[in-house]
């Protein structure tokens, strides 16, 4: 060990590395990825990550198609994307070889575990030739170990079966790494001690296997590649690190506390969304309740059924779903009682990419009903955030009466990023009022009740079945003000303009959006959701090199910010980068007669900072 | 109870005028509803009743307690909600044949395993009327109608059969032409914990007129209704001179003089196997043999909402109330200064 002390000097100082682990489906690099995450956070490093993962549970073993990936972005200041393109690629067999490294950086580092790179392999991931053995790695800097059998070999004495000490050569590859990136090795050992608690002989395999790795690189005498990420200097507050799915949960917790409402949860499992369903279903003993339903459709009723009762209502889903919920959330529309709908974004349409990210819900969640149906349409911008959006849909659904749609994507659902936790007795209270007796006096002095009198922001009121002397009937055929049927057709043209002015009002209760950067400029970068740190990033580089552009990044999609139409009438260039083919520039053009343009990006893959840079200089040069 | 002032039938009646067509089988049904409320001695406040679409789910409109129409098939999901929110009221579901047969078969048939507190009164009567006359999923097959000129071609639902192979804890069967018996039906499926569904036979007398006459005009109700008497042989006929023998699970109806009393089956409800209760479901496989009227089966099952609030409850217990900040804190966490 003295031996390594004196050496620890020569350990070259980084500010930041992407890492990409990649494997078979079956090869655990989701945990390792995640186990890389956890020490690197320990440490004190600011990251992101980015998970991907076929759609299939095992895909064929070592094809192209089976291989599964995970990126995690560390850095020794504040960062807010998986980064550009990975610097190091460990690569457990030749499949993720050959799909990961167009991806890596130029002059990177490949970790690679040669026992996999047998012909049979080899031929599956499509190779001709071995590219260890040919020219193909030339330009990279390759660290090469027999990962397998070595781990067989750490294991050989602790009773384990061959094939289970196979399993842990994971965990040889995260040793391997961490000694590489210096990351301390307690946080993996301890974790490993908890997670397997009663299976010793788990427990043994893989420290065993992680230990080797760990020692492995050292004697392998890897010292000239070693690196050391500093901690980042982060705002002082106690932190964790979280994904969007659990933040996003634990928001719509907040929520039902700040009301002093139960949460119903009426969910059907879908990718990426059905991490909520379980999230939730953790915490009955906040009151919630879960309850997976026969489909889609049911899910969104009984929510709905639940509200009407007097709870949070809330549904979860993702775009499949959405499609399948639209007839209900008009009746919700109809019926002007609250409901929390969550869709969690992929690739579309139809079953498109289940486990990649897109964000081309947005007109859906707009217009994706019959009828006039509008409704309040809100988006989460980081993981973390995902918490205050679910605290804002939520607010606005019961403050005002109407369903709510919330979009994250499956970027947001399972990228994760350290989040400084917030004092609960800080986040605002949301106000919620049944009615309880008449709120009418009529013509002749008598007081009545009626359902669908407003108040000045235009919201009916809540009224709970079992309240005495308001027994009334609501329904999705049009109505008056005293929630009978009513085929006037004057009353429904002033239902449908009443309904349309209700959301719109909403507008009032959100604050004036301030962009950030140089709002002097002529260049505006406007965005929403996941692209929040991209565009962060990508406009933070190009001030650097001294273009003045001024980033706007919504939160609220309908109504939008007040004064977002001034502010986007003030800039010569409206930019606006989406992981579609262009709806919220289509909304912005239609709304403000804005000459928007389009950055579009339909892969499946978040934008990079690099890419997005040149893009947008692109546009602003067109 | 004693404090309660018990209300009457016109204390359910609402201020909206009924609009089915005259003569329709739903008034019959309406009015043996707000006959029987007042004898629970619940509030019209504590009552809901949630419906879908079709000419039955008007049925909220005329009650005056609290009440939901809602959209095609959605009824039994949206009261499933309520009634795991809200188990301190009382939540009826109705609906028609289309609606809770064919687009919304697939949450009624769930309501029904789930075993949620729901009274589901299923008006039957083989047809589409709202949308002026298309066969309906309980409609004979070769039923001529606009949508079907040549005959119909589809197989139709038994719904008791459907509701037994759901393994309902409650099913009924009751006609709209006997006010005494459907209020027997519904306060008994009312009474039952969990979800009671109750079939009613219901005359169209527009679209499909007479559908069922010749079971439930009063002169051939004798001869054509086997009235299904928990603990007794299931015998009918002017002089109970008919029966019912069940032979490897399958129900035939004999004479009773010639296979003799003792060779009868004798209808236990609350046999927990639905095969028997499924076997007697058989009988009515059109509109012109004895159908059997009344309760096939009624069963303790644990009630969904009652199971649901018990692990709440019991989250509680172990867990505490929950806290926000310890969940916050749930995850590993490290500290910046």
């Amino acid at each position: 060990m003295t031996d390594t002390d004196e050496r620890t000097s020569e350990i070259q100082e980084v500010e930041r590395i992407i890492v990409r682990f990649a494997g078979d489906s079956g090869d655990g690099m989701q945990l390792t990825g995640d186990r890389f995450t956890a020490a690197s956070a320990m440490f004190g490093n600011d990251l992101a990550t980015l998970p991907e993962y076929p759609a299939e549970i095992r895909a064929p073993a070592g094809t192209l198609a089976g291989v599964s990936a995970f990126q995690v972005h560390i850095a020794d200041h504040d960062i807010l994307t998986p980064g550009d393109s990975p610097s190091v690629l460990v690569a457990m067999n030749p499949a993720a070889l050959k799909g990961e490294l167009p991806k890596l950086e130029e002059h990177g580092t490949v970790i690679i575990n040669t026992d996999a790179f047998d012909e049979r392999n080899l031929q599956k991931a499509g190779y001709d030739s071995n590219p260890l053995e040919d020219d193909s790695l030339a330009g990279y800097s390759v660290i090469t170990a027999a990962m397998t059998d070595m781990t067989k070999e750490a294991c050989k004495d602790l009773g384990v079966k061959q094939r289970d000490a196979e399993r842990t050569k994971n965990f040889f590859a995260l040793g391997m790494v961490s000694w590489l990136y210096s990351r301390p090795t307690e946080p993996t050992v301890d974790w490993i001690q908890n997670k397997f608690k009663g299976k010793d002989l788990v427990i043994a395999a893989n420290e065993a296997a992680f230990r080797a790795g760990n020692v492995y690189a050292e004697n392998a005498d890897l010292w000239a590649s070693r690196r050391i990420v500093r901690p980042a200097v982060l705002p002082a507050g106690t932190y964790t690190n979280i994904n969007g799915n659990t933040a996003l949960s634990w928001g719509l917790l907040a929520a039902s506390e700040l009301s002093g409402l139960p949460l119903f949860l009426g969910s059907y499992p879908i990718t990426p969304a059905s991490d909520i369903l379980h999230e939730l279903a953790k915490h009955r003993n906040f009151g919630v309740r879960t309850f997976q339903a026969e489909d889609e459709i049911a899910a969104v009723g009984a929510a709905l059924g639940a509200s009407y009762g007097g709870h949070i209502g809330l549904t979860t889903t993702s775009g499949p779903g959405l499609a399948l919920k639209s007839e209900t959330i008009g009746l919700a529309v109809s019926l002007e009682i609250p409901l929390v709908i969550v869709d969690v974004q992929r690739g579309g349409p139809s079953t498109g990419l289940p486990t990649k990210t897109e964000a081309s819900d947005l007109l859906m969640a707009f217009y994706g009903r019959h009828g006039e149906a509008p409704l309040p349409v809100v988006c989460a911008n980081t993981p973390a955030d995902c918490f205050f959006a679910a605290i804002e849909a939520t607010r606005i659904a019961l403050e005002y009466r109407t369903p709510v749609i919330l979009l994250s994507d499956g970027y947001l659902a399972n990228g994760t990023e350290p989040w400084r936790l917030p004092d609960v007795a800080d986040l605002p209270k949301i106000h919620v009022e049944f009615l309880e007796g008449p709120n009418h006096v009529n013509e002749d002095g008598e007081e009545e009740f009626l359902p669908y009198l407003r108040d000045d922001t235009l919201t009916r009121p809540w009224i709970l079945p079992g309240t005495a002397g308001l027994a009334h009937r609501v329904g999705g055929i049009e109505k008056d003000v005293t929630g009978n049927i009513s085929y006037d057709p004057a009353n429904h043209e002033y239902m449908v303009r009443t309904r349309a002015a209700h959301i719109a009002k909403i507008a009032d209760s959100i604050p004036e959006i301030v962009p950030k950067g140089d709002v002097d400029g002529d260049i505006v970068v406007v965005g929403w959701g996941s692209t929040y740190g991209p565009i962060t990033a990508a406009v933070g580089r190009m001030r650097r090199k001294g273009t003045k552009v001024a980033h706007i990044h919504l939160r609220h999609l309908n109504p939008f910010p007040p004064n977002l139409g001034e502010l986007l009438k003030s800039f010569d260039k409206v930019i606006v980068p989406e992981m579609n083919l262009g709806q919220l520039a289509h909304l912005i053009r239609a709304d403000f007669l804005v000459d928007a343009k389009t950055i579009a990006k339909i892969t499946g893959q978040p934008f990079t900072p690099a890419e997005l840079v040149e893009r947008i200089e692109e546009a602003v040069n067109d | 109870m004693t404090d309660v002032e018990l209300t009457t039938k016109k204390d359910w009646v609402s201020d909206q005028e009924v609009r089915w067509c005259p003569g329709c089988g739903d008034y019959g049904i309406l009015t043996a509803i707000q006959m029987l409320l007042p004898e629970f001695g619940n509030r019209q406040e504590d009552t809901v009743f949630i419906s879908g679409i079709g000419c039955a789910a008007r049925f909220p409109y005329y009650m005056n307690t609290y009440g939901i129409h809602s959209i095609h098939g959605r009824s039994p999901a949206i009261a499933s909600g309520l009634a795991l929110a809200r188990r301190d009221l009382d939540v009826w579901v109705v609906g028609g044949d289309g609606d809770m047969l064919s687009i919304g078969g697939n949450h009624l048939i769930h309501a029904l395993r789930r075993n949620i507190n729901l009274t589901i009164l299923l008006f039957n009567n083989r047809i589409y009327g709202l949308t002026k006359g298309q066969y309906s999923p309980t409609s004979e097959e070769g039923k001529v109608t606009k949508s079907s000129p040549m005959g119909s071609i589809d197989h139709p639902f038994n719904p008791i059969s459907l509701a037994l192979g759901a393994e309902a804890s409650f099913v009924a069967r009751t006609h709209d032409m006997d006010r005494k018996h459907m209020m027997e039906m519904m306060r008994k499926a009312h009474e039952h914990k969990g979800s009671g569904l109750v079939e009613i036979y219901q005359n169209c007398n527009v679209f499909n007129n007479g559908a069922y006459s010749e079971i439930t005009k009063r002169d051939a109700r004798a001869e054509m209704i086997i009235e299904l008497r928990h603990g007794e042989p299931v015998r009918f006929g002017p002089e109970g001179e008919h029966g019912v023998v069940i032979d490897h699970g399958v129900a035939s109806i004999v004479e009773v003089a010639d296979v003799g009393l003792d060779a009868l089956v004798v209808h236990n409800e609350s046999e927990p196997d639905p095969s028997v209760a499924f076997a007697l479901s058989r009988l009515a496989s059109d509109m012109s043999s004895p159908t059997p009227m009344g309760v096939f089966r009624e069963v303790e099952r644990p009630e969904y909402g009652h199971e649901l609030d018990g692990q709440v409850a019991r989250a509680q217990a172990d867990k505490g109330k929950g806290d926000l900040n310890s969940v916050l804190h749930s995850l590993h966490t490290w500290q910046v200064d």
